[in-house]
């Protein structure tokens, strides 16, 4: 999805660097997980899919465990769908074989923000099952919470002004690796 | 997206398109889960008004209406305020004030849900007005012939049966020519409404004709209750020039489905070998129902206003 940037947008962080955050992060998980066991990654769409995906496949790399993926959709969990115009589409959910229960979820997207869309999530993954434990793991966390969320691992924190907006690409959704910031348009 | 859905004419090839993908994932969202029900109309408020006898869809716009968490209230003529005397729009400005953002309404009276829509503030949906439309009906038709064939575009379609009453017919003529099909409607004379040239299918009176070309064929219910003309001479013959029986079926081409908007009279217009076949899809129709209404609701009522 190409956007109009009204501003010109910075680039804050390379393809480079992006890739070392993810390496770090599928470090994090499976040291804080006995390398992965009984655990699975739920992508939140749109680039929180193609970013589960790379975990797992970092993960298969240092310790060729094999994670199972899936796809969490929140939309019809949403709290501000009345606000918005419009309805938006909803996409799939894909949970892996042997669904949520009793096993230890991380969800992953591209960009913390308010937190609004990871209580949609955790809603979400409620009416799926009863997960042991449940982390996040998120590219950017750009700040101004406006719910008690917190993540669990953090590619890297970019303090930002509610006037700013934070792009991940992906080149799996964008063509390109990098993160934009940009004035709001 | 539209605010009201009185007519399957409303709706753009892009706009079906988009609602059966919906329907699609909450189809998946109610199998395999834990708790089968969504939150997103929480404290919306969808009336059933149902002017006409109804099970099927009544109960189908209820339980899609649950599953999204709206608040439901069913009003009946039977035994309301209507045997009394009062007029739709009495009734509409009742509802009105008891903030309906959505009212369902399935009326005697063709052009009743358009009427209701300038009435009221919330959205209208048409379940069934008259001999007129029933736009869902034809939205789960659709949506069926997709889900078992995979595609819509290019379908050949036989609906076979009382045409003239049939608001079923009517919205499947109109959104299945928008999604690419082609129809044959396949009845007597007597049963095809005047001006049914000007619709975008075929006519055909012989069933055996039709049929080895057909992917689909949708069987009506001859409608007892306004069979008080006669229309045709008599229950059995229309049953052996119209009915689907075992033989009839066998005409058809291996892959082609058999579809009914129910109630089935058996024996009548499909026979009971038939409508228990693997080519039935009777019940998954009930089935999607629900799904494709869920998907309504949703498009209707989960955006701002």
């Amino acid at each position: 999805m190409a956007h109009p940037d009204a501003a010109p947008a910075k680039i804050i962080l390379t393809a480079a660097e992006m890739a070392r955050m993810v390496d770090r992060i599928a470090h994090q998980i499976l040291e804080k997980t006995q390398g992965a066991r009984d655990t699975i990654l739920l992508g939140i769409p749109t680039r929180g899919v193609p970013l589960a995906a790379r975990l797992a496949g970092r993960i298969r790399t240092f310790e060729d465990t094999e994670v199972p993926t899936g796809t969490l959709d929140v939309t019809l969990y949403r709290d501000d769908l009345r606000l918005r115009g419009g309805t938006r589409a909803v996409g799939p959910t894909t949970v892996p074989t042997g669904g949520v229960d009793g096993r230890r979820v991380v969800l992953v997207d591209d960009v913390l923000y308010s937190g609004r869309t990871v209580r949609a999530a955790l809603d979400a993954l409620s009416d799926l099952g009863r997960p042991r434990l449940v982390q996040l793991a998120v590219l950017v966390d750009r700040g101004h919470r406006e719910l008690p969320i917190r993540p669990d691992y953090v590619g890297k924190n970019i303090p930002t002004s509610a006037a700013e907006s934070v792009r991940v690409l992906l080149a799996e959704t964008d063509g390109v690796d990098e993160v934009r910031l940009a004035d709001r348009p | 997206m539209i605010t009201h859905l009185l007519s399957a004419a409303d709706l753009s090839a892009q706009d079906a398109t988009g609602l059966f993908d919906i329907a699609t994932q909450m189809d998946a969202a109610m199998t395999d889960r834990e708790v089968k029900k969504l939150p997103t109309l929480r404290g919306r408020t969808v009336v059933n008004l149902f002017y006409e006898d109804s099970t099927r869809t009544r109960i189908s716009f209820e339980a899609a209406a649950k599953r999204l968490s709206a608040d439901v209230i069913n009003f009946s003529a039977k035994g309301s305020s209507v045997a009394k005397g009062e007029s739709l729009k009495d009734t509409a400005l009742t509802l009105q004030a008891m903030g309906a953002d959505a009212v369902v309404i399935r009326h005697p009276a063709s052009g009743a849900a358009h009427r209701l829509a300038g009435w009221v503030r919330g959205s209208v949906v048409n379940a069934g007005d008259g001999t007129h439309e029933h736009p869902t009906q034809a939205l789960l038709d659709a949506y069926t012939m997709r889900s078992r064939l995979g595609r819509l575009d290019g379908l050949s379609v036989a609906i076979v049966g009382d045409v003239l009453h049939s608001r079923v017919a009517r919205s499947n003529v109109v959104l299945l020519a928008t999604l690419g099909a082609r129809v044959t409607l396949v009845a007597p004379p007597t049963l095809l409404p005047v001006g049914v040239a000007a619709w975008p299918a075929r006519t055909c009176y012989d069933l055996d004709a039709v049929l080895p070309g057909s992917d689909v064929v949708m069987m009506l219910r001859v409608q007892r209750e306004r069979m008080d003309d006669s229309f045709f001479p008599s229950a059995r013959e229309y049953a052996r020039r119209y009915g689907l029986d075992a033989a009839r079926m066998a005409r058809l081409p291996d892959h082609a489905i058999v579809m009914h908007p129910g109630p089935m009279n058996r024996g009548m217009e499909i026979s009971a070998e038939v409508a228990d076949s693997p080519r039935s899809t009777v019940v998954a129709q009930v089935a999607n129902g629900v799904s494709v209404r869920m998907a309504v609701l949703y498009l209707l009522l989960g955006g701002a206003r």
